[in-house]
């Protein structure tokens, strides 16, 4: 059979035990085995059940995507995998604090813009701001990539989280 | 203890007890007899509770590493977990080739380590290691112990993990104040992993099409894998059957030797890098290759974009994670090798199917075409012992006896995978995966412990053998009368064809220089040393060491520079096989001389 060799962006939710452990298996995996992680992103999602979930951003050929799903599927902590991208239409969203600092001119740019991108300010001095901006990864980075001539200080992402649409759970 | 006290722990479950007792106690729950270890500071309430029992057997080792081995003999022996008690830091660090070695050949093993106590953690204390930092990637699943009431659940589900679905080691970490402390013990009856169910029943129709497919084969092959062995007794005894009603050619993995007998009409021997001629050309032109229970391992497939191209592929696998891993497939099955296997012979009985005759008569020609090139033949000598034809009267003098044999790694591995005709499961313990020198010594030791009575012979190499030597020692403590034949090349012999095929004869640190004298070596063990120089008294010699009941160290001196054919060089397609010394220059392309 022939080999698909396009690399493709794909967007996985991992539902785990939320045990000691668990997320350093699944990053352990993927430096172990080569794949590549672009976003990463955990939290406790079901207290009561021990469960957190993991949203991790990773690219390669369909082939690769499969064997990631299956690598992670066999932890045992892994309950459950899925591959949002496939899973069509899947909501991706991501916050990010973003700090500029720079003189009169460009902060008046900077909050002309913040508001194109309904980015809330969070922290304000004479001479900085904090934007809290949330949504797709691409609006975050052209976000940053407007601070970026105003005084663009430092960024803090969360990494994907991401979820099926409709009525249905994963 | 009080009598009342007494009679809780025989009810088992919800009996209040230190968490070293509770170690002890789920082993006999779990039905343990045999544990191989070394003690040390972090598991001294464990050895002491374990003094305080007498119904497990505790082998002492001489290094770690030789108790893992030992634990993997012992499970690929008899087809239940084997278990591990070492210490903390150098202790689980030592057992960790082991524990690889476990995980790469699917072996189920429980390994149990002491940890420094619970407020010690992360302070570099004496003897303190990140066990199970280090030892998650090696492991199936591994557990650190941090509350006492979690201990018995954890231990149980050690056994759980291990040995269901695709079989592995598994860890669990346990402080010494945890083993010191007193909680509530829960029995096996009541444990079961939360979330973890592997799937072990095969889709019917998954099934049904595999069958239509082998019916529809013109040229079909089985390809058997450890997963046969793996699945039990009963896989191999339904794979017989399978071959049998359908007439079609099977190859193994060397992991797979035994699941189909080797006396068997249908068998070519085992396929790949140094497989039979047979086995590697019917693999490359199949039309059907039967992939149950093994990997499409490099070993195996060589050059993958020229790898059995003209064929359909059915690949039988109980990790979904092997399915389309190396090798695209056509038709994937999860499930146990036993159950997928009792699902096709009933399927191809209720079907009525048949195999194309004719079809297979003409595959079969082709087949005995190649059988009859005698792939394994070597030039035989009068003057110096053959290391294949040392193995071929190893064999012979050995037939008819329980006989079991493991291996370290090297050529002599290879040899002893092409000759020695293993007509059951479970009697040939190898390290596959990983390719571990200084296996095939304590592996020899776990099996003896299984099997008393049987005849245990570790097919060594003189550089390998060194590696795990001082396991000699706890077989002469045991009174395990394993044979460790060595056939004494005085070479790294694989090194050594490799730089001879591929580094121009460049014959850098391969000659195993300064030997100790084996026969002196076994004395000062206190077991039995031979030697055997000439063709001539070989025979005599093997029978004087299978017919001792005591260990023996053989040196068996063999031709310093025979090399093990048929071999696919690496980055090469199956019918560019070698077959002999004679034949031109291998060509390796540079690509495949980065391949290990
Ligand atoms: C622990 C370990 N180190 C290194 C190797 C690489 N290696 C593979 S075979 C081999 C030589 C084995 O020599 P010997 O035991 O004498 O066996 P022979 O090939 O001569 O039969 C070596 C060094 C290995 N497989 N395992
Ligand atoms: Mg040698």
């Amino acid at each position: 059979m022939s080999k698909d060799s396009r690399i493709v962006r794909h967007t996985l939710s991992v539902i785990v035990d939320n045990e000691p452990g668990a997320l350093a298996r699944v990053v352990g995996l993927f430096s172990g085995r080569g794949y590549n992680i672009e976003s990463l992103n955990v939290a406790e999602v079901d207290h009561t059940a021990h469960t957190s979930r993991i949203t991790l951003v990773t690219s390669g050929t369909p082939e690769v995507i499969d064997q990631i799903q299956a690598q992670l599927a066999r932890l045992v902590p892994v309950q459950r995998v899925l591959d949002l991208t496939l899973e069509t239409p899947g909501v991706e969203r991501e916050l990010a604090l973003i700090k500029v600092a720079g003189s009169a001119d460009q902060r008046v740019e900077a909050m002309r813009i913040s508001q194109e991108y309904r980015a809330s300010v969070v922290d304000t001095t004479l001479e900085s701001f904090i934007f809290e901006v949330a949504g797709e990864p691409s609006k975050i980075d052209a976000f940053v990539e407007a601070m970026r001539p105003l005084g663009l200080v430092e960024v803090s992402r969360t990494g994907v989280a991401a979820i099926t649409k409709g009525a249905a759970a994963m | 203890m009080s009598t009342m006290e007494d009679k809780n722990e025989s009810l088992g479950a919800g009996t209040q007890m230190t968490g070293s007792e509770m170690v002890i106690r789920a082993l006999k729950d779990q039905g343990v007899r045999h544990i191989f270890g070394y003690p040390g500071g972090a598991v001294l309430p464990i050895y002491d509770s374990l003094f305080q029992d007498n119904e497990l057997v505790h082998v002492l080792v001489r290094h770690e590493q030789g108790a893992v081995h030992a634990a993997e003999g012992y499970a690929r022996s008899t087809g239940k977990p084997g278990v591990v008690l070492v210490t903390s830091g150098p202790g689980a660090t030592n057992a960790v080739t082991g524990i690889t070695d476990a995980l790469m050949d699917s072996i189920p093993l429980v390994v149990i380590t002491g940890q420094v106590a619970t407020h010690l953690i992360g302070n570099d204390a004496f003897q303190e290691c990140d066990t199970v930092g280090i030892t998650r990637p090696c492991t199936k699943h591994n557990w650190l112990v941090r509350d006492i009431e979690d201990l018995s659940r954890v231990l149980h589900e050690a056994f759980q993990i291990a040995t269901t679905g695709r079989p592995g080691p598994v860890v669990v970490d346990i402080p010494k104040d945890i083993q010191f402390k007193k909680g509530t013990y829960t029995g096996p009856e009541h444990v079961r992993h939360r979330t973890y169910r592997p799937k072990l029943d095969p889709d019917t129709a998954a099934i049904e099409q595999a069958v239509a497919m082998m019916a529809a084969a013109k040229r079909p092959l089985f390809y058997t894998g450890g997963g046969i062995i793996n699945s039990g007794p009963e896989a191999s005894r339904l794979l017989r059957e399978l071959v049998a009603v359908t007439g079609f050619p099977i190859t193994s993995t060397l992991m797979g030797l035994g699941a189909y007998p080797a006396s068997g009409p249908n068998w070519l021997g085992p396929l790949g890098m140094h497989g039979t001629y047979e086995a590697n050309l019917a693999t490359s032109r199949c039309d059907l290759l039967i992939c149950l229970g093994a990997r499409f391992d490099d070993r195996v497939t060589g050059r993958l974009d020229a790898f059995s191209t003209g064929s359909k592929k059915i690949h039988l696998d109980i990790d979904p994670s092997q399915i389309n891993k190396n090798v695209r497939v056509d038709l994937p099955i999860i499930g146990d090798a036993a159950r997928a296997l009792r699902a096709m012979l009933m399927v191809w009985k209720e079907t009525n199917a048949k195999s194309d005759a004719a079809a297979l008569k003409d595959w079969w020609t082709q087949v005995d075409g190649w059988r009859a090139k005698n792939s394994l033949s070597f030039r035989n000598s009068t003057k110096l012992i053959k290391p294949q034809h040392a193995i071929d009267r190893l064999y012979e003098l050995s037939k008819g006896r329980e006989t079991y044999i493991t291996t370290e790694v090297g050529q002599h591995q290879m040899w002893a995978m092409q000759r020695f005709k293993f007509d059951e499961p479970n009697h040939w313990m190898t390290s596959g995966g990983l390719g571990t020198m200084g296996y095939g010594l304590p592996a020899a030791l776990g099996v003896q412990m299984a099997h008393p009575n049987a005849l245990v012979v570790d097919i060594a190499g003189e550089a390998s053998v060194q590696m795990t030597m001082q396991e000699v020692s706890t077989a002469v403590q045991y009174e395990l009368p394993i044979k460790i034949f060595i056939l004494n090349n005085e070479y790294m012999g694989m090194v050594r064809q490799w730089q001879q095929l591929l580094h121009g004869g460049r014959y850098s640190h391969s000659y195993s220089e300064a030997l100790p004298d084996f026969v002196k070596l076994a004395e000062a063990f206190g077991a039995v040393g031979i030697r055997a120089t000439t063709p001539d008294e070989l025979d005599g010699k093997i029978m004087e060491m299978i017919n001792v009941r005591r260990p023996v160290l053989f040196d068996c001196r063999v031709d310093p520079t025979e090399n093990c054919y048929p071999m696919i060089p690496s980055g090469a397609a199956h019918d560019q096989m070698i077959l002999s010394d004679s034949a031109d220059e291998p060509q390796v392309s540079e690509e495949g001389k980065m391949l290990v």
